[in-house]
């Protein structure tokens, strides 16, 4: 699972990034996380307000800080779709 | 028993409808209670302090949380949606009220911008927007409500709007559309799709996380500006201002302009300021200037936007804005 934490870098980014890493560690999957904080790719994905959360290419949450619990289901909810 | 969304709403608007009622009489005790000489300047600047302060962090708290269940019911998504297809001059005036009910924090301005643009909505309507949702904001009606009452309030939220309206429209004529970095014009987002329709319950609760992420960020602003503001009020003597911020110096509303633009503080700072600005003696034109350069345009937005646009665009962009304020400021000064 590739996970992308979208945004410039600002206060809510971090947040996210920190809670997404939080959420991996409990529900231990693997999975990588990487920050994307170029505008153009953030753009690209369609998004009009950060912090973006992308698993697997796909937007899953977008302009909140989801809680880690949230971030949980979101990731689950992702593997049972695919 | 857990309390419902609706239970917990009541609660919150009861407990701040008593503590608001309690307020007078609790900060009467308590400065009797003080050891203050009336009539000192140090007496004045505390007394200042511990009305203001207090009701104004309330006032802030109530208005926030009303703001944020509104708010719940726009989206930038929407917003684009609603902007689509008007033309110039309907678009800014759409534009620039929804700026003021869209949720919008200035890291997304170039995300919002993208989008804008990208689903072709014209640049003059798309900085509408952005001149609008910076400078009307709840925190600053609710301190103009607060310290200066409804009337300089609405006065503000008026001559904001007519700023963005007008300022976009200006742009939107200039075509400006080759200063904007080229790459903008190539982005095709992916459609995301997740708007939701939120029941009442989610709601109320973004009315409440609206309180905590807002209250908890802005209120040590408010605190810092209304001491200085009660600094001022009980330190700086009357009438020292009307020399260089009253109606007769005439370059005085252009200075403030040019002052305020780099200055970059939040309304919760720079307000509290301003009003003790104007017992001192500046005119109510020169006060509105200056606080609109410090809130409407700042520094880190321009920066922000530079990503985008290229720089005679911002140039452009923050000489136009400049303008109108001046212009308003003349204007109130020759009313009032």
């Amino acid at each position: 699972m590739h996970i992308k934490v979208l945004g410039p870098g600002c206060m809510n980014c971090k947040t996210l990034e920190k809670r997404t890493l939080e959420a991996i560690h409990d529900l231990h999957i693997e999975a990588t996380v990487e920050k994307v904080e170029e505008y153009q790719k953030i753009a690209s994905y369609g998004i009009m307000r950060t912090p973006g959360l992308v698993i697997d290419e796909k937007v899953v949450s977008y302009g909140v800080v989801p809680k880690v619990e949230e971030i949980k289901a979101l990731i689950l909810k992702h593997n049972i779709s695919v | 028993m857990a309390l419902s969304q609706y239970q917990r709403a009541l609660l919150f608007v009861g407990l701040w409808v008593i503590l608001y009622a309690l307020l007078e009489p609790g900060v009467a005790l308590l400065t009797s209670t003080l050891p203050l000489a009336p009539g000192t300047r140090l007496a004045e600047a505390i007394r200042f302090f511990l009305y203001e302060a207090p009701r104004v962090v309330l006032l802030l708290t109530i208005v926030v949380f009303g703001v944020g269940i509104i708010r719940s019911y726009f989206s930038p998504e929407r917003t684009r949606r609603i902007l689509g297809g008007k033309n110039l001059l309907l678009g800014n005036v759409l534009a620039s009220m929804l700026g003021i009910v869209t949720p919008f924090c200035s890291c997304s301005a170039v995300p919002l911008f993208i989008g804008f643009v990208e689903t072709g909505i014209p640049l003059g309507v798309t900085f509408s927007f952005l001149i609008a949702a910076p400078m009307i904001n709840e925190v600053a009606v609710v301190l103009l409500l607060g310290l200066f009452g409804w009337k300089t309030a609405l006065i503000y939220v008026a001559t904001g709007l007519v700023i963005a309206i007008s300022a976009g429209f200006v742009i939107g004529r200039l075509n400006v559309e080759r200063f904007v970095e080229d790459w903008v014009y190539t982005i095709k987002g992916q459609d995301v799709g997740l708007e939701n329709n939120p029941s009442f319950n989610d709601r109320i609760q973004a009315g409440f996380t609206a309180v905590r992420d807002i209250v908890s960020k802005v209120w040590p602003y408010i605190l810092v500006g209304i001491a200085v503001g009660a600094w001022v009020h009980g330190y700086v003597p009357e009438d020292f201002l009307s020399g260089i911020m009253g109606k007769s110096a005439w370059w005085a509303v252009p200075v403030s302009v040019l002052i305020g633009v780099p200055l970059y503080s939040n309304a919760a700072g720079i307000i509290p300021i301003v009003h003790a600005l104007l017992e001192k003696g500046a005119s109510l034109g020169t006060a509105l200037a200056f606080m609109m350069a410090v809130i409407g345009l700042s520094l880190p937005e321009t920066i922000i936007l530079r990503r985008v646009l290229k720089l005679p665009l911002i140039l452009i962009f923050v000489s136009v804005v400049a303008t109108g304020i001046i212009i308003v400021g003349y204007l109130f000064n020759t009313i009032y």
